[in-house]
């Protein structure tokens, strides 16, 4: 299977060593706290593969997202991002890999307000430095391959959580970047919808070798990944080969595209 | 991102949030408005004092008649009869004083061929024109040789030619006072209203002699209504009256500690007191403008600081997406400036015209000066933009994630 030689292609895209995060509070007396949420973390993602984290509520998955999508940076321990350190890199510079090499979808869409579906997924590209009428051409086109074509000019307050999570994912994939970063991306939808954007994560990584990262804490949304990632308090305490995943792709040859929909 | 895509973003966003928009801009509106109607109604009524002071002659006094009100008991100007013609010529002799102008006073009827105009008539000599800063608008003042031959000439004040002949041109033709026919010889420039709020231009002046032998008569000869009394500096006004005072009490021949027939009065200090009055009302109005500036500031401020939430989150949004500082500070800084300019420029219009109708209803000289747009352009651009920018600076300082979390 297609998707399989693409995890075998072990080309490190994200390596991670002794990463640790810890958030200081002031306590109820006063006295600064120190609350570690991550500890030693020590993991190696390749490109092309499609990775689950699970993990109970407040575990430190989404910190770990965060740090992974160089929105956050960690208290100590080191992170290399397709060959570079993120730690030695400028505000400017971590700027354009969260634009280029990273798309990065959120629980809760983020999408911008007042601001049509069409000129969300094209505002990456605006900050790529390409004029409006060809972002926005651009953006059409990923509108459409994700099936809201019709949906361009609606506002997010007019799309429903599935739509407005696809034009999400469609603003993720406008620069074409080689990562994806889901954190719970089904946790606002319902079962039928949560399939749906699973399968289309699930094409994008077959299709086009996008390496995807996503964490969940329900079974079959894990199901679809192909390696399964465990943390519980800040440690990983599972790392494996996800056999769920073949299960599940079975199923989605039987002819249920996303992009149809 | 270059510049002119930021510039259409900040455009788009601003579009996108019409009421904050327009909350913001009426902020910028009302303050700047406030401020211009304001100081121009203040700066105008200066303007229209130190016109009229400018107009009424320099180092002035007014000698009148009678008492400074003492002892429960004041003389009417009009019925002591205490000042002479000669106590005017005297005057104008002394060190300290250039010129004086007797004056007697009357009202009269006019007639001008089928019109009828009645009038305040000056009797006074040539020297009045000069003393009092009048300036003839078309023909001459009437001469020393006119006063000493008490010749039927007159010299007509802008309104009262108007009156009585319109578009014509009054000299040369023979007008008739009190059925005496006068020839005029001159038409003074209109000075507009005194400092009390009398029409200054609608009067007559003859030669006093005439005055005094053909129209007014009079009981007591030789007696004036009062005199005008030019004095030589500025600096020497206090001498100069004490000079005046001295002068008139002796030829008057008042016993010592006796109290003056008369009173001088020292024109330039009420103008002073006239100037001082219109500063306070400028600086009255300035505080007012203030106010309302401070108003509008703080609904700009407002507006700005309750968007702040979602706009640390948009903005945490678009860090996340790939914008990097620079491109964030420069749409913030854009929006805040485009508000700012469009609502001063619409403040500006409607403060013009709020001066402009002013104007017109209240009959009120308006000034509006290029300070007092740019004080209010300045302040309520530095709320604007320090409240709508301030906000943006301290969540691009953020790392994304504490944007994105921002509550
Ligand atoms: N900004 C923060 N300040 C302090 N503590 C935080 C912050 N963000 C997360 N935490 C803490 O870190 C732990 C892990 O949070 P998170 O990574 O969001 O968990 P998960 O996504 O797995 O539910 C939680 O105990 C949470 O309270
Ligand atoms: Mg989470």
């Amino acid at each position: 299977m297609a998707s399989i030689q693409a995890a075998h292609t072990a080309n490190p895209l994200i390596q991670i060593e002794d990463l640790c995060k810890s958030y200081s509070l002031q306590g109820a007396d006063g006295k600064t706290i120190t609350n570690q949420v991550l500890f030693s973390i020590n993991l190696t993602i390749n490109q092309g593969e499609f990775v689950a984290i699970m993990g109970h509520s407040g575990s430190g998955k989404s910190t770990l997202m965060n740090i992974l999508g160089c929105l956050d940076t960690p208290t100590s321990g080191s992170y290399w991002l397709a060959g570079k350190n993120v730690a030695a890199l400028s505000g400017d510079e971590l700027a354009h890999i969260r634009n280029q090499s990273i798309g990065f979808v959120f629980q809760g869409f983020n999408l911008l307000k007042r601001m049509t579906a069409l000129d969300n997924v094209a505002t990456p590209l605006l900050y790529a430095g390409i004029g409006r009428s060809q972002s926005r051409k651009r953006a059409l086109e990923l509108l459409r391959r994700t099936g809201l074509e019709s949906f361009a000019m609606h506002q997010p307050n007019q799309l429903s959580g599935g739509q407005q999570q696809r034009v999400a994912i469609s603003r993720a994939l406008i620069n074409e970047p080689p990562l994806i970063l889901a954190d719970e991306p089904t946790g606002n939808l319902d079962t039928q919808t949560s399939r749906e954007i699973m399968l289309l994560f699930e094409q994008l990584n077959r299709d086009q070798g996008i390496t995807i990262v996503l964490v969940t804490h329900e079974d079959d949304i894990a199901a679809y990944a192909k390696r399964l990632i465990r943390l519980k308090d800040g440690h990983i305490i599972l790392d494996q080969h996800n056999k769920a995943s073949e299960t599940i792709l079975d199923q989605a040859a039987a002819g249920n595209s996303p992009m149809t929909q | 991102m270059n510049l002119l895509t930021i510039i259409g973003e900040a455009l788009r966003a601003l579009r996108q949030n019409r009421l904050r928009t327009g909350l913001t801009m009426l902020g910028m509106i009302i303050g700047v408005a406030a401020v211009v109607l304001m100081l121009s109604i203040g700066q105008g009524a200066r303007t229209k004092i130190n016109e009229t002071i400018a107009a009424m002659g320099s180092n002035l006094f007014l000698v009148v008649p009678g008492a400074t009100s003492s002892g429960g008991f004041s003389f009417g100007s009009g019925s002591v009869r205490t000042l002479t013609i000669n106590d005017a010529y005297a005057v104008a002799e002394l060190s300290s004083i250039s010129a004086t102008a007797p004056v007697t006073t009357g009202t009269v009827q006019l007639n001008y061929a089928a019109k009828n105009w009645s009038t305040i008539i000056t009797g006074t000599t040539p020297n009045y024109f000069a003393v009092g800063n009048w300036k003839i608008e078309s023909g001459t003042i009437f001469t020393e040789s006119d006063l000493r031959s008490a010749a039927r000439v007159v010299v007509l004040g802008s309104v009262t030619a108007k009156n009585l002949f319109g578009d014509e041109d009054p000299v040369g033709k023979t007008i008739r006072i009190t059925n005496r026919p006068f020839l005029v010889v001159g038409v003074l420039m209109a000075k507009g209203q005194s400092l009390t709020g009398r029409d200054q231009d609608d009067n007559v002046l003859i030669p006093i002699t005439t005055s005094e032998r053909q129209i007014t008569g009079n009981q007591f000869p030789g007696s004036i209504r009062y005199m005008m009394v030019q004095g030589k500096s500025a600096g020497d006004m206090d001498i100069a009256e004490i000079e005046i005072t001295q002068l008139l009490r002796q030829r008057h021949r008042i016993a010592k500690g006796k109290e003056n027939d008369f009173t001088v009065r020292n024109l330039t200090a009420i103008a002073d007191v006239a100037t001082d009055a219109a500063k306070v009302m400028s600086i009255v109005l300035g505080a007012i403008a203030s106010v309302s500036l401070l108003v509008g500031g703080i609904g700009i401020m407002n507006i700005m600081l309750v968007s702040v939430t979602e706009r640390t989150r948009e903005i945490g949004i678009r860090m996340a997406i790939g914008a990097n500082r620079r491109a964030i500070l420069t749409q913030f800084l854009l929006e805040a400036m485009m508000i700012c300019i469009m609502g001063g420029v619409i403040g500006l219009l409607v403060g013009i015209g709020g001066a402009w109708v002013v104007s017109r209803v209240a009959d009120m000289l308006i000034v509006i000066t290029v300070g007092m747009v740019g004080l209010a352009f300045l302040f309520s651009s530095a709320v604007g933009i320090f409240f709508g920018f301030y906000p943006a600076k301290k969540a691009a300082s953020l790392k994304p994630v504490d944007a994105l979390r921002y509550e």
